[in-house]
């Protein structure tokens, strides 16, 4: 118990595919506890209000603003980062694709939204333009005007379905 | 001074990765908010629900007693005022006797978690006498309004005025004789336009860690537009040596001049004193929308005269400007971008800098341009229309030219206006067919022009030559959105290495020249020419090193392609003479400090195609170009970031974006729900057309490319609004509301 009379529980988890044992208070955000206990800053808080998506993580596969969830709702289950985007064969095509596309500028919302991709592909390998945007809608950045965002989640989309075309790796 | 050289560069022009690319899509780049030094506590700001009242009393105690809590402070733990100017940015930083808008800074706390000081901070007993707040900008011009600061006086071409006042300043511009050019006119044009505040919105928050050495010197890590500026305003308000304060820029989450400004910096730092312990400040959502630099709401009376031939003969305006609770809106700017792009004979400009209970005004890309350019060009808009000539005909046939006088004095330079407006109208956009409505909408298209004057001003930039033929390149200019790959890419050019060979960085102010303020489209254009300048040096001093081995006459060294030769035998590649002169001789370094005097002005175009639902008000944008001079694109794939990113910041502006604020002057939509920005499904794919009018002032032609094109959105879409339905909006944001009230389908509110 801290001087604030609150009681930290003990959280165990799986981010990024590693098993994570933590201790935070009840009343902390998942995204706090990312950044300021875990240390994985990648995910960045933008509004800590759910609208603006600087935070998004999957949370079991789910795309969610890691401001919305309590850090203890993630017990037993399994969250991925931005941090856990790239392995050890290098950057994940969906990186690459905003790298190669300038899809990015300031890069202050490029996680939240390289997440929601990730999420979007996942489940539609093939998105529309107006798929993309719609599913995009709750990550605002303010630098791109989205034109170069999209283009690379094309970019990324077609790359992805050769490469599951392809079954070498 | 430079002849800029034929196409093709062997660098400038690429497409090339951006050296910080792949920190930016892993996580790894730290931004402000992620800078975390061993042991440090959680700063948290109490702020005024009040938009207007005296602080008869602060009582801190029960806040300095709950465990936990390390320090707190109030403006009584900041030096005296010196002057009015130090008196404002101290009392913005922690209000003294007054607090002037809602969220206004009024104590701060510093504890062990985020959880503990705000906790503190609620404890914090402030006791306020309520006064009247006035937040609209013609509503506290009126004799009878609550009066801000009881020793303002205005200040104008009279002199100063006799009585307390919120309008802080009056200028006026006159130019030939406006009563004989409105004579002469055939057509006359007169309109009022009302805009709102609008905010930045840059993604991250202000943040700043700051963090005393035992010894009596400061380093603040901090998300900002310019390492000096804060190591200035920190330094100034403290009282400190310039030399005690390092100020280590982060990498920034988006700025468009609301980062010029320092907010948190001093606060972190006071606590950090008092705690004797790293202290970080970082802002909520809804203190940004609060308490940082907005843009001023705006109020404009336009009049236009011209001849039935389509020539302008006058142009008057009055233009009044929210500063918020401290003098210093950009009604100056707005002058001077308002009838920018056109020759006109005989005008008068009015500007009035008004306080009003609202967050003090900072810059916010292209400052003051947009609402002004707003005004102007849907009267210009309507001139064209009543002379039956087409709109950018109309604009052709008044464009201004290199040396002709501006309304707001001052004389054009160099200008590629022109041949925007000409790219625009031979485009495939403006030239299409407008395509037919879907059952019971209207369609219309737009087109707006602008002109920016740009800057040019202070910057820094060292090279330094590794043993292996690599190049260090600092500068102290704040990269906000890719300006180390562009300078890096000039620097490359003028080695005449690969762009590989070269590893740019930000430094801090303990190690890097002075630079302003990466603003005013300044970075890729001033930085790039003190990159090139030392780029230069590095290679006289590394000739005069191959002479010196080779026992040669310097004269007779010549450097092209990478590599230094000497009549017919003797040559050294760049990294062969890196690695013998780092061995000997001394390091191989050129610090360039620069303040560039002249810079070219920017021109955008813009074509917007609306569908606008009558029964509802609702515009939808279905094509977006946007056109615009930038002199060089020394990376073509950054310029249209920067164009399509620009034009998206005005489709808010023009469509959605404003503060709303209650009868007590308390902000009502300080969050991302209520104040809504355009996400990704309210624009179209934004098409980019880069006209390039080299600048001879720069070595490769540059021009500044950042602010242009967030001006021309609203007028654009605002004359698509009217071809489309028949009715000219005349406020901001353009809502379905306002635009039912204008059709006359729902009475004025």
């Amino acid at each position: 118990m801290n001087e604030t009379g609150i009681h930290k529980q003990l959280v165990s988890a799986t981010i990024n595919g590693e098993p994570v044992e933590f201790l935070c208070e009840p009343q902390q955000s998942l995204l706090e506890c990312l950044r300021d206990i875990l240390g994985l800053t990648g995910t960045k808080e933008g509004c800590n209000d759910g609208n603006c998506g600087a935070c998004s993580v999957l949370l079991d596969g789910q795309l969610v603003n890691s401001c919305l969830v309590l850090g203890v709702e993630i017990q037993g289950r399994s969250v991925t980062t931005v941090e856990g985007l790239a392995d050890w064969r290098g950057l994940h095509p969906i990186q690459q694709a905003f790298l190669d596309a300038d899809g990015f500028q300031c890069g202050f919302c490029t996680p939240g939204i390289l997440i929601a991709t990730k999420a979007l592909l996942d489940r539609e390998p093939n998105p529309s333009e107006a798929q993309i945007r719609a599913w995009l809608s709750g990550n605002l950045c303010r630098c791109t005007g989205y034109d170069k965002i999209v283009r690379a989640v094309q970019s990324a989309a077609a790359q992805l379905r050769t490469s599951a075309a392809s079954p070498l790796c | 001074m430079h002849t800029p050289k034929e196409k093709p560069f062997a660098v400038i022009g690429e497409r090339l990765p951006r050296y910080d690319g792949v920190d930016k899509v892993t996580g790894k780049a730290i931004f402000g908010p992620d800078v975390t030094l061993p042991g440090t506590l959680y700063g948290f700001i109490l702020r005024s629900p009040h938009a207007h009242a005296r602080i008869r009393s602060i009582d801190t105690s029960r806040a300095a007693a709950l465990p936990g809590v390390y320090a707190v402070v109030t403006a009584a733990d900041l030096p005296p005022a010196e002057d009015t100017e130090h008196r404002y940015a101290r009392d913005n930083t922690l209000a003294g006797d007054k607090v002037l808008y809602a969220g206004h800074a009024v104590a701060a706390v510093a504890a062990r978690t985020p959880t503990i000081a705000e906790a503190a901070a609620r404890l914090i007993a402030v006791e306020y006498e309520v006064l009247p707040a006035v937040t609209d900008v013609l509503e506290a011009m009126r004799d009878d309004a609550p009066i801000l600061h009881e020793e303002m006086r205005t200040r104008s071409l009279a002199g100063r005025g006799d009585r307390p006042s919120n309008i802080a300043s009056h200028f006026r511009h006159v130019k030939g004789d406006p009563a004989r050019g409105f004579a002469a006119a055939e057509v006359i044009v007169e309109r009022e336009f009302h805009t709102l505040t609008v905010h930045q919105s840059y993604i991250e928050p202000q943040a700043a860690t700051a963090v005393w050495s035992d010894g009596g010197a400061l380093t603040i890590y901090t998300t900002t537009q310019g390492a000096f500026a804060v190591r200035d305003h920190v330094a100034w308000l403290l009282r400190l040596p310039l030399s005690s304060v390092r100020v280590i820029p982060t990498e920034v989450g988006g700025a468009f001049g609301g980062k010029n400004t320092s907010y948190v910096d001093v606060v972190a730092a006071l606590l950090a004193r008092k705690a004797r312990r790293p202290v970080k400040v970082t802002m909520p959502r809804a203190d940004v929308f609060m308490a940082t630099g907005p843009s001023s709401g705006a109020v404009f009376r336009v009049k236009m005269g011209a001849t039935r031939d389509g020539r302008i003969t006058a142009a008057q305006a009055e233009l009044y400007y929210a500063a918020g609770a401290y003098p210093g809106s950009p009604v100056g700017s707005g002058a001077n971008v308002m009838f920018g792009p056109y020759a006109i004979p005989n005008g008068q400009i009015d500007g009035y800098d008004v306080v009003t209970n609202g967050p003090r005004v900072s810059s916010y890309r292209a400052p003051g341009g947009t609402p002004a350019n707003f005004a102007a060009e849907t009267v210009i808009d309507e001139l064209a229309e009543k002379l039956g000539l087409d709109p950018i005909e109309f604009r052709l046939r008044n464009h201004a030219r290199e040396g002709d006088e501006r309304l707001d004095g001052g004389t054009h330079g160099h200008l590629g206006g022109i041949e925007t407006l000409e790219a625009a109208r031979a485009c495939a956009h403006y030239n299409a067919p407008l395509g037919d409505p879907r059952p019971g909408m209207r369609r219309g298209r737009g087109v707006a022009h602008a002109y920016w004057g740009n800057w040019g001003g202070r910057s820094s930039c060292t090279l330094t030559v590794n043993g292996d033929g690599t190049v260090n390149l600092v500068t102290s200019s704040v990269d906000l959105s890719g300006t180390r790959t562009t300078i890096a890419m000039q620097a490359a050019e003028a080695l005449q290495l690969p762009p590989e060979r070269i590893r740019p960085s930000v430094g801090d102010t303990d190690n890097t020249g002075y630079a302003d303020v990466s603003a005013g489209s300044r970075t890729t254009y001033a930085t790039g020419i003190a990159a090139i300048k030392a780029a230069e040096n590095i290679i006289t001093q590394m000739r005069a090193r191959a002479a010196d081995v080779w026992g040669v006459p310097v004269a007779s060294v010549v450097y092209a392609n990478g590599v230094f030769a000497s009549g017919s035998d003797l040559r050294f590649t760049f990294a062969e003479l890196a690695r013998l002169a780092t061995e000997s001789g001394g390091a191989i370094s050129s610090m360039v400090n620069v303040d560039v005097p002249k810079w070219g002005a920017g021109f955008s175009t813009q074509i917007a195609d609306v569908e606008v639902d009558p029964e509802t008000g609702k515009v939808t944008l279905l094509r977006y170009t946007v056109v615009q001079d930038v002199g060089r694109a020394v990376h073509p794939a950054m310029v249209e970031g920067q164009m399509q990113g620009g034009a998206t910041q005005g489709i808010g502006w023009a469509l959605y974006e404003g503060y709303v604020y209650n009868e007590q002057g308390q902000m009502l939509n300080a969050n991302f729900l209520d104040y809504k920005i355009p996400t990704a499904l309210d624009v179209p794919l934004i098409e980019t057309i880069i006209v390039e009018v080299p600048y001879p002032e720069h070595p490769f032609g540059v021009r500044g490319v950042g602010e242009p094109p967030i001006i021309p959105p609203p007028a654009a879409i605002a004359n698509a609004i009217y071809r489309a339905i028949g009715v000219r909006p005349d406020r901001l944001p353009m809502t379905p509301a306002h635009l039912l009230e204008k059709m006359g389908v729902i009475g004025n509110r």
